[in-house]
């Protein structure tokens, strides 16, 4: 794995800010009822993402995960004017704004999706892996869920194949102790999600998905591991969000203290207390790099807010590869 | 031109596009060692080897998904279920991923996969084997549905599916693959969302797909003897449905009839019944009539069977019906 560095801290730490910022404007132009649908935000999760783009290849590996799925493109390279458009619907946006807060996706970039359907994205993400396994490619395809996703049956098929066939193919599950509003526990019989890897003999641990240098330690063995050959590897990444699930919940299910308990180990000021502890930067510095956080949300707002909407012919262009696709007429 | 089975028109099918482009695999249960459940793919695995010709585990939503989530890094997947009924439990991934990854990527990813196998009923079943769901993927935007009735539009369709970057349903029938048809000896293909007149006639048009559309075949020779002439059109693709070959044929005899195999409520007879009352009103001399299986899931039994499921009775029955005979 590549060291961690200095810049590596510096960068996680501005990164990491940036997602977090992102998604608080997000929530912010929800409420003015500028974005609309549903709207899942990744406060609080950002280590599982900074630490597993520091593992990845960027040039050929892949990610595919569910519908928290703004600020994955964004790490992987994706210009987040764009992503902010795409949320607003307008014809700027990574989809055109065919897509929305569910569907981002960046062909470009090496980010499949941007998944509605809880869990199916995993035989997705196995079959990129397979095709990337036929062709010979060497790339390694990160398939995220949530903890909502393994009880899915959709896992369980996809852990069998992939391990049979030896895909190149790590799935991570991002456990942040809730489905929605049932917690782990009230979802099956046991709550180390990790050990349904045990009976496929997947490899599989967890990981304190609140540091990440432990996270990009941990998706570094395993994605080497793919890319090798020897197959899938079922990380469990123990993490928290600190928002509800979407923008309508009441969060009655837990308690603020709780929320609370976990923004003390907040992966942001982690890594900016190592960057002070080890004088990498000065509170100066960090204030420079808060202003051009908010600076660059703030452009990419504006940027949302003064794209054109797109074309109505959009709706028809978009759904076929054929060109002259005979669609039935739906009103008079 | 030569006589093969319709296994073996699939089988050609796949095998000569599998050597045009490297890219296609096959996928399915039963696919590889044991030559496919209906012997379609007989020889594949001796011909491509075990990483283009591929035995599933029996898990149709994973490897639905597989297939689905390998065009998005380049690959052309052909995916066989046993049958069409057992794609239930992975019609997600063909409903929420396979029709709509293009659509929700703005373009940038195309979903080239051909799904295929058997629909509707084949003999005995009973209830969950005897179903046909051509109208519940032709409901959806994003596939194109195929239903092919003889060796020569199986060869020559299928080839087209393959080439095509749309996902497509093919459906097949287990009571079809022995049936013997004649097929030209070089390459050819026959374009998606083209009808095909099986049978010219002046009295009342009779429009079907798949194996059903014999019993129609039977009904117009009967007709025939009594100075009926019927005229066939073979609909071959559901979706897109070729509207005009309907609409000419029925300018023509101003009377319709539709058999096809499946539920009553909502199906493709249904659709085409309204495209003609609002395209061809005036041509109309009679209502039109659709023939379809019952409303109930598929009896077992042979006595209920035969009451369950259209024949060439009920054919003659409706052509008579809208001739006011």
């Amino acid at each position: 794995m590549q060291k961690i560095t200095k810049e590596v801290y510096l960068n996680w730490y501005e990164d990491m800010l940036f997602w977090r910022k992102f998604e608080d404007k997000l929530a912010a132009v929800y409420i003015q009822q500028k974005v609309r649908g549903f709207l899942h935000l990744y406060n609080g999760q950002e280590a599982v993402l900074a630490g597993a783009l520091h593992a990845m290849d960027l040039s050929k590996d892949k990610m595919i995960t569910a519908y928290r799925n703004h600020v994955q493109p964004i790490g992987m390279g994706v210009d987040p004017k764009r992503v902010m458009a795409e949320l607003y619907g307008k014809a700027t946006g990574t989809s055109q704004g065919l897509g929305g807060s569910m569907h981002i996706f960046s062909k470009e970039h090496g980010f499949y999706g941007g998944h509605g359907i809880v869990g199916g994205q995993i035989p997705l993400g196995a079959g990129m892996a397979f095709g990337d396994k036929y062709h010979e490619t060497g790339a390694v395809t990160l398939c995220y869920m949530g903890d909502g996703a393994v009880r899915q049956g959709s896992l369980h098929e996809t852990f069998n194949m992939a391990m049979n066939w030896k895909l190149p193919v790590v799935f991570v599950c991002e456990n942040n102790g809730y489905a929605m509003g049932t917690s782990v526990e009230r979802t099956a019989n046991h709550t180390d999600i990790w050990k349904l890897g045990l009976g496929y003999e997947m490899p599989c641990g967890p990981v304190d998905g609140m540091n990440p240098v432990k996270v990009a330690e941990a998706m570094h063995e395993a994605i080497e591991r793919a890319r090798r050959g020897d197959g899938p590897t079922f990380l469990e990444m123990k993490t928290y969000r600190y928002r509800g699930h979407s923008m309508s919940d009441a969060q009655h299910y837990r308690t603020k203290d709780e929320v609370e308990e976990y923004k003390k180990i907040d992966p942001i000021n982690q890594v900016k207390d190592i960057i002070l502890e080890k004088k990498y930067a000065t509170e100066a510095d960090i204030k420079k790099i808060d202003k051009r956080v908010k600076d660059l949300v703030s452009e990419c707002e504006k940027f949302a807010e003064e794209s054109p909407w797109p074309e109505k012919s959009l709706m028809y262009d978009a759904v076929y590869e054929q060109e002259d696709y005979p669609f039935l007429q739906h009103k008079l | 031109m030569k006589t093969i089975q319709f296994r073996e028109a699939v089988c050609e099918a796949m095998s000569e596009e599998m050597r045009a482009d490297d890219s296609i695999y096959l996928m399915g249960e039963e696919v590889a060692e044991y030559n496919g459940a209906y012997k379609a793919s007989k020889g594949m695995l001796d011909e491509f080897g075990p990483k283009r010709v591929i035995d599933t585990p029996i898990a149709e939503l994973g490897f639905a998904g597989i297939g689905v989530g390998s065009t998005m890094t380049g690959c052309r997947p052909i995916v066989e279920f046993m049958t069409f009924n057992f794609a239930l439990v992975g019609i997600d991934q063909i409903i929420n991923n396979a029709a709509k990854i293009r659509q929700m990527s703005g373009g940038q990813f195309k979903c080239p996969i051909v799904f295929r196998g058997p629909t509707a009923s084949a003999g005995q079943l009973a209830a969950t084997h005897s179903q046909a769901f051509e109208s519940w993927f032709a409901n959806t935007p994003g596939l194109k549905v195929i239903v092919p009735s003889n060796p020569y539009d199986a060869k020559g369709l299928l080839k087209s599916a393959i080439r095509d970057d749309d996902p497509v349903i093919f459906m097949e029938s287990e009571q079809m693959y022995g049936d013997k048809g004649e097929v030209p000896e070089g390459e050819y293909v026959i374009p998606i969302g083209v009808a095909d007149i099986k049978r010219e006639g002046t009295d009342v048009t009779i429009v079907s797909f798949g194996k059903i559309i014999k019993e129609a075949y039977k009904a117009a020779e009967e007709l025939e003897k009594e100075g009926i002439s019927c005229e066939i059109i073979d609909l071959r693709t559901v979706r897109p449905m070729d509207h005009d070959a309907i609409l000419n044929s029925v300018k023509k005899t101003n009377r319709l009839v539709i058999l096809e195999e499946a539920w009553p409520f909502g199906n493709v007879a249904t659709e085409i019944t309204y495209q003609v009352q609002s395209k061809a009103f005036d041509y109309l001399d009679a209502p039109i009539v659709k023939i379809n299986t019952a409303d109930t899931p598929a009896p077992y039994s042979p006595v209920l069977l035969e009451e369950w499921l259209p024949n060439s009775n009920d054919v003659i029955k409706a052509v008579k019906k809208v001739m006011y005979k």
